[in-house]
């Protein structure tokens, strides 16, 4: 599938604004701390960033509104309605934490499970696509969600230690999450390399009883809609650099300097820097993970092609 | 239904409808244009029209692209920047006009074979043939040449008719269909509707070609035969046949000339020629009485075999005695022929044998009464149920002519041919040898403002009718009809530019040339032509071909190379005929004709050529052209198509004759016949009488239907030249037996091309290559979705043929390491030229092929420079000589068949290389200015303004 | 509601598609083209269309695929052929394109199954695209909707055509008679009994979506080796065959 930039930036900021809202209705950090406010204009920041984002695949995007109506069929649909309900809680908690120095658990909670529910259709859309195998499987919703959790903890760490409150167990969730995000990811990627296509050129073109199929000459010779949209091949070797990349940046660095942040104290400047590094070590993963997830998805139109 | 699904179901498709005649081919369809505001909505197929009954194929369907492409010359033209350049300016129509006018006077005055005008893939060909016969010129053809000559020579040499548009398989009631090589670029339409009704009533279909595509992916049996040696499966097949003894003698006798007395008389100026009484009749063995007597002769038993003395003591025996015992011969047998042409002994035994029990064990009768030529009753119609069919893959060999012969003599031997379920004949023809005129063009026929003594082409009978000087020099700038071609019955229009710029064998001051992109895909030696046309004279300073007018109505690249360009409509701007004159329409069953008529106004300064050809023939006081004061005799063209007459009642069309429009065939001009047309769908039927139609060639109710519809004066029956007479003619003067002699240089190759009975001999392109340096074919394959190189300026057609590779069988491909995508060099003894590749196994494995005419040069048709036809595209012609390899002697032949100067495409010989990866095509050239640079869009959205 | 009709639909329209007869014309791609780019909805339009990436949009596309047979396969051991593979939307009864689109625009006539887009509503998401297996959906990217074949609804119900000519495009102009088309719901219509005959198949049956388009596969070939054992050679020279061509001539 072409990792399309829009989309690809919607999934990875969407995922991170809601994981770190999730995490912030919990109440976990003071409200009444800079960091803490700065913390959930963030997610609301990354929440919209990500939608906006999104707008820009349409062909359309006047008529988004009507994205909205068909929540009873449709995971995109249902997003885009799960989106802007939850938004009604993450605004109030974050109008309490910002104007009010307060938490409050009801806004707070409904956030959580909201930005979870949000986050599973988003996974959903992808999940639900039997045309492409290697996302027809609960495994999406699973990693989007563990990343999302992820994502949230790391970001989390990071308000706690600018405002001094990182904390042994904080630390311990966020690596937690970050292994299991990363160990859902794998089992995703193994599964996906050790697949044996649903759909092949014989089952596509019902020739398979004559002999082996192999496309002849395209219906047209130059790129179309279809070739760009799905066509999307990825070397196996470039792939697998990438993948290594994404392990470091998004896994192995974030666990690493998270740790290392939770030994350098709870008030050091050095935990700042180290989770904040963290942090823009995970987003680089996720972005380098999302690439992958389109680019090294198969789309069984390609039987075609 | 819900509300929310309610679309609008019943909009009128557009305002009118105003049907017509496509031309996105040759194949001549009636097509329904819908009209909506003035612009095209919509083109269909005319449900109602015999060619199509509706159906309509891509490029037909691709007409709105064609008729609007911003590639579309859009004023006349005058060169103002050297050739090539693309630079021009746009003139008027008076000076457009004035100018030709003026060098075709002068040229008309001074020595009238300095034009050599020569026409392209048009339709009008009596009206352009009579208009170079009343200038004068020895030198016209239309593009037959290097097209398809050998599968019109051989076959009205042969059976007095052709495949295409002269006849077609009997789609209704064949049982066995064989196909000979590509041919899905013409009667496109037809055959694809023929092979639906095969498969619908499981009829078989084989396809003999070397790549499996296109009809042949879909035939019942393949077989990949080595490009050029068709001709030995066919006598391989007859071998088989003659053997089995499967064979219609019945019809043979009937029907052709194997009872005819051939004289053995070795080393006299007779031999090998037929008998004949004093009054010319050929003469056969009555075996009951032991007497001679004429072909024909009520009652007689003639004899097919026995050697026999004529009553001037010389001997003769039956010319089938002589094809039997000449196919008999174990060369022929399938074991001999295996190696040649790559086909398994099963397959070739097999093929023989499905020809032989389907003619024979699967035949049919239709019981309806006919009376042939000898006054004989019939109780009905024996049909042999196979057909066969073949166009230029067959043709474009230089064995093709022979080989094409080879092919009828198979028909006639199972006795399919007009017979039910066989090859029919559709009218005019079938039209004998004798029907045709013989070829004019020597110094005695032409003066200075004197029109030609006959018509250009035709039919040599022998080398008497050559058009050579006493010399045996060419006449002709082409040197069609002359010993290097004898009988170039469609010219040799590939030949016009290099002996032009070569002065051999005389310059020229005048080309004169019609849709033919002869600066490109229609010419061998592509670079070297384009070198040709750009050539100055060092002393003079002036190009070596002096003035070359051209007509078109798109920027191809010949276009640019013209100093005077003459820009004709689109085909839904212009009148045309297609008429029984020229190229017929008509079905086995009808006699039918069709017009073209303006469904759409130009929005540009453009005129149809054919009205232009009228003024000009006006201009130039042609005789049938001007009243002989300068004034026209026609408005224009439609004002000939419905006033000319040709013979007295007989004109253009055939149609709605007579001042009450109810004449067919014969009668007075009609003036409200176009319209009679337009009211009938833009064609005119009327069937041939039940009795009438089959075994034409031989049936009395069909002669005198021929005759009263016009075809001919007096009847016309044909008897089959299994063994052609004229042949042996030539091969007698190269034998130095039989005045006029040939000449020493040509003798060799006469004695080998020119064998009175169907003959294989290795193609020459392959005889004269080095077979271990070159030891692949390359040829092409017509793409069914776009016709030669009129579609690259289309833009709905070009992203289906968007660029050409080249493909390479599997196994070749493992041998070199070739993958798809990969570049390679293919060399040829002329050229060399870099192409993509990509991998096949449906194909023979000697045998690299592309699609036809999709590459371009940068620049022309209005493509970007970088469109991937120029960047990535090729042609082969690049690697295909005009001119064979030089013999031992100096001398170099044309790259043609030696009896009938057809170009020989497909004898080409390469070996592939690996080339480095990425880049492009090669050889490339500079890209071609735009003679009238339009922006073109940067999107399309036809049609838009109708979206609900 | 892009809720699939709750009942199987009354009619199954769609079309049938001869493998065993198809030239690959590409006859029905380009009419299919003309005809729709004026008609339903959005024109199809065409990017670069004089230029190097020259690309559009096409509601039905003709593919060519080599078929290698493996091993022994009757009549054609050995051989490869090609096989020319047009392809439109299939008109699924299970359509995973309709489920999935947000606005409604994509929907299934719940009276004769065809497939719609209702341009208006049309986001461009592309969702509806990535969730076809068949590749039956391609966006106008000048309109920035989602275009598709529509079985020519625009002409099968249209009442100022002939009746003879309320048929899709594509059918209509086929040259080779390789597309028909039809109520596939009707066991007696003359789709559903070609595709009894001749073991009509669905494409990608595995994924589940029941297309309502059937293809006819190739039929099976008997090689001309076979038949080679059919002549009798009944010459072994010249002398005995006009021997025999002589009790021929008596015949006449």
């Amino acid at each position: 599938m072409h990792p399309a930039p829009s989309i690809i930036l919607f999934t990875t900021l969407s995922g991170l604004g809601y994981g770190l809202a999730a995490m912030l209705g919990l109440g976990l950090l003071d409200p009444a701390h800079i960091a803490t406010k700065v913390g959930h204009v963030l997610a609301l920041m990354l929440i919209a960033g990500g939608l906006l984002s999104s707008t820009a695949h349409l062909g359309n995007p006047q008529r988004a509104w009507r994205a909205l109506s068909q929540w009873r069929s449709s995971w995109l649909s249902r997003e885009g309605v799960m989106a802007i309900a939850t938004f009604i809680p993450l605004l109030w908690s974050a109008w309490l934490a910002v104007v009010e120095s307060r938490y409050f658990w009801l806004p707070g909670l409904l956030g959580t499970a909201m930005s979870a529910l949000t986050v599973v259709c988003t996974a959903m859309i992808y999940a639900s696509l039997r045309s492409v195998q290697a996302w027809h499987t609960r495994l999406t919703p699973a990693c989007y969600l563990l990343f999302a959790a992820a994502g949230g903890l790391v970001f989390t760490a990071f308000l706690a230690a600018c405002s001094g409150m990182l904390s042994p167990s904080g630390t311990l969730a966020a690596l937690a999450a970050l292994a299991a995000a990363w160990g859902m990811k794998i089992k995703w990627r193994t599964r996906m390399q050790e697949l044996s296509p649903l759909s092949t050129p014989e089952s596509a073109t019902g020739l398979g009883a004559i002999g082996q199929v192999r496309l002849f000459e395209r219906p047209h010779m130059t790129e179309n809609y279809l070739t760009r949209e799905m066509g999307f091949r990825v070397g196996r070797k470039h792939a697998a650099k990438l993948w290594k990349a994404a392990l470091v940046a998004g896994a192995v660095v974030p666990m690493i300097l998270l740790a290392a942040a939770s030994m350098a104290g709870p008030a050091s400047t050095f935990a700042i820097l180290l989770s904040a590094l963290a942090a823009l070590g995970f987003v680089l993963g996720i972005l380098t993970e999302r690439w992958l997830f389109f680019a090294e998805a198969r789309h069984a139109v390609m039987n075609y092609y | 239904m819900k509300p929310r699904e309610r679309v609008a179901l019943s909009r009128p498709v557009a305002d009118e409808v105003r049907k017509t005649t496509c031309y996105m081919c040759a194949c001549r369809c009636g097509i329904d244009v819908h009209v909506k505001d003035g612009r095209i909505r919509y083109i269909e197929g005319n449900r109602d029209h015999p060619v199509n009954r509706g159906v309509l194929c891509a490029k037909g369907s691709a007409g709105i692209m064609q008729h609007y492409a911003p590639a579309r010359l859009r004023a006349p033209l005058k060169r103002v920047g050297p050739r090539g350049s693309g630079q021009f300016q746009e003139i008027s129509w008076d000076e457009a006009l004035a100018t030709a006018a003026e060098w075709l006077g002068k040229v008309r005055a001074d020595d009238p074979k300095k034009l050599a005008f020569f026409t392209g893939r048009d339709q009008s060909q009596s009206l352009t043939g009579l208009w170079a016969q009343q200038y004068g010129t020895p030198n016209y053809a239309a593009h037959g040449g290097f097209c398809s000559v050998n599968m019109a020579a051989a076959g009205i040499m042969t059976i007095g008719g052709a495949f295409w548009e002269f006849g077609a398989p009997d789609w209704e009631r064949t049982k066995l269909f064989v196909m000979f090589g590509v041919a899905e670029d013409h009667d496109s339409n037809p055959i694809k509707m023929g092979i639906a009704k095969l498969k619908k009533r499981g009829a078989r279909f084989v396809s003999v070609n070397p790549i499996r595509t296109g009809y042949s992916a879909v035939a019942d049996n393949w077989i990949g035969i080595r490009p050029g040696t068709d001709g030995l499966l066919i006598l391989s097949v007859v071998h088989e046949l003659l053997k089995a003894r499967r064979i219609d003698v019945d019809y043979l006798v009937r029907y052709t000339n194997a009872t005819w007395l051939v004289i053995d008389a070795p080393g006299t100026a007779e031999h090998g020629l037929f008998a004949r009484d004093g009054e010319g009749r050929p003469l056969v063995h009555e075996t009951v009485t032991e007497q001679i007597v004429p072909a024909g002769t009520n009652g007689a038993r003639a004899g097919l075999s026995g050697r026999v003395q004529l009553d001037d003591g010389r001997f003769a025996v039956p010319s089938f005695q002589l094809l039997a015992e000449k196919y008999l011969d174990d060369k022929y047998a399938p074991e001999a022929v295996s190696g040649e042409t790559g086909v398994a002994v099963d397959t070739i035994r097999g093929l023989a044998a499905e020809i032989a029990r389907v003619a024979f064990e699967e035949e049919i009768f239709i019981g309806q009464p006919w009376a042939d030529m000898n006054g004989q009753r019939h109780q009905g119609y024996v049909g042999r149920p196979v057909s066969f069919h073949a166009m230029r893959g067959l043709s474009a060999h230089s064995n093709g002519f022979q080989t094409t012969r080879a092919l009828h003599m198979l028909q006639v031997l199972i006795g399919a041919v007009d017979c039910p379920g066989g090859f029919r004949f559709e009218p005019p023809y079938p039209k004998p040898l004798s029907a045709h005129p013989t070829p004019h063009g020597r110094a005695e026929h032409f003066g200075s403002n004197t029109p030609l003594a006959g018509p250009h082409l035709g039919f040599p009978r022998g080398p008497e009718d050559l058009l050579v000087d006493e010399d045996g020099r060419p006449a002709r700038i082409d040197k069609a009809f002359s010993w290097d071609a004898p009988i170039a019955a469609h010219g040799m229009m590939h030949m016009v530019i290099a002996n032009a710029h070569a002065g051999d064998p005389y310059p020229v001051d005048v080309l004169f040339m019609y849709m033919a992109n002869m600066a490109w895909n229609s010419s061998m030696n592509t670079a070297g032509t384009i070198k040709m046309l750009e050539d100055k004279e060092e002393a003079t300073g002036e190009y070596r071909i002096p003035k070359i007018i051209y007509s078109d109505a798109y920027a191809s690249e010949m276009v640019a190379y013209a100093d005077l360009v003459l820009p004709d409509t689109t085909y839904l701007e212009r009148h045309d005929c297609i008429s029984l004159l020229d190229r017929p329409i008509s079905e086995p069953d009808a006699v039918q004709d069709a017009i073209r008529w303006p469904v759409l106004e130009p929005d540009r300064d453009v005129r149809p050529f054919q009205t232009v050809l009228l003024d000009l023939g006006a201009r130039l006081n042609l005789p049938g052209f001007s009243d002989g004061h300068g004034r026209p005799l026609y408005k224009d063209y439609a004002d000939y198509i419905v006033r000319h007459e040709r013979r007295p009642g007989i004109g253009p069309l055939a149609g709605f004759r007579g001042p009450d429009g109810d004449r067919t065939g014969r009668g007075a001009a009609n003036p409200l016949q176009l319209q009679r047309y337009i009211e009938n769908g833009a064609f005119f039927s009327v069937h041939i009488p039940m009795e009438a139609q089959f075994f034409k060639h031989a049936n009395r109710a069909y002669q005198d239907f021929a005759v009263r519809m016009g075809f001919f004066d007096t009847p016309q029956p044909v008897t089959f030249q299994l063994y052609q007479e004229n042949l042996q003619k030539f091969r007698l003067a190269a034998e130095g037996l039989r005045a006029p002699f040939a000449p020493q240089t040509h003798r060799e190759r006469i004695v080998q091309a020119f064998d009175p009975l169907p003959d294989w001999y290795r193609p020459f392109g392959e005889a004269l290559a080095d077979r271990n340096e070159y030891p692949c074919h390359a040829v092409t394959q017509r793409p069914a979705a776009m016709y030669h190189s009129w579609g690259s300026m289309n833009a709905w057609l070009r992203q289906i043929h968007t660029r050409n590779p080249l493909y390479v069988p599997g196994s070749i491909c493992d041998e070199i390491g070739l993958k798809d995508g990969d570049w390679a060099w293919v060399i040829s003894h002329h050229g060399r030229i870099r192409v993509e590749v990509a991998r096949m196994e449906a194909v023979n494995a000697s045998t690299l092929w592309t699609w036809n005419a999709i590459g371009k040069r940068a620049g022309a048709w209005a493509l970007d420079a970088d469109a991937p036809e120029a960047r990535k595209g090729f042609l082969l012609n690049h690697l295909i000589a005009d001119l064979l390899p030089p013999r031992e002697d100096g001398l170099r032949l044309s790259n043609s068949d030696p009896v009938t100067g057809q170009a020989a495409w497909y004898d080409l010989r390469v070996r592939i290389e690996k080339a480095a990866a990425g880049g492009g095509s090669e050889p490339q050239w500079p890209p071609l200015a735009q003679p009238e640079p339009e922006a073109h869009p940067s999107e399309l959205r036809y049609g838009q303004e109708w979206a609900q | 509601m892009t809720s699939l009709p709750a009942l199987p639909t009354p009619k199954k329209l769609g079309l049938v598609i001869d493998l065993d007869t198809c030239v690959g014309c590409h006859a029905c791609v380009v009419n299919c083209k003309e005809w729709n780019t004026g008609g339903y909805g959005a024109a199809l339009s065409d990017q670069d269309p004089y230029g190097a990436e020259v690309s559009g949009a096409w509601l039905n596309r003709v593919h060519s695929f080599e078929v290698v047979p493996e091993g022994e396969v009757v009549g054609e051991a050995g051989e490869a052929r090609i096989v020319h593979f047009p392809k439109s939307c299939l008109h699924c009864e299970a359509a995973p394109c309709v489920t999935v689109c947000p606005t409604g625009a994509s929907y299934k006539r719940a009276d004769d199954g065809i497939v719609l887009v209702e341009e208006d509503k049309c986001i461009g998401c592309g969702l509806c695209a990535w969730a076809c297996p068949y590749g039956a959906r391609e966006m106008d990217l000048a309109a920035g909707v989602m275009k598709k074949c529509t079985l020519c609804i625009d002409r099968i119900y249209n009442e100022t055509l002939e009746e003879a000519d309320r048929t899709p495009a594509c059918v209509r102009t086929c040259p080779a008679n390789a597309r028909h088309f039809g109520d596939l719901g009707d066991p007696h219509s003359h789709v559903s009994k070609l595709v009894a005959e001749r073991g009509g198949i669905d494409l990608m049956p595995e994924q589940g979506t029941r297309p309502v388009n059937k293809y006819l596969p190739p039929r099976e070939r008997t090689p001309l080796g076979a038949s080679a054992g059919l002549l009798l050679e009944d010459t072994n020279d010249a002398t005995g065959f006009f021997g025999w061509l002589d009790k021929m001539l008596d015949r006449i």
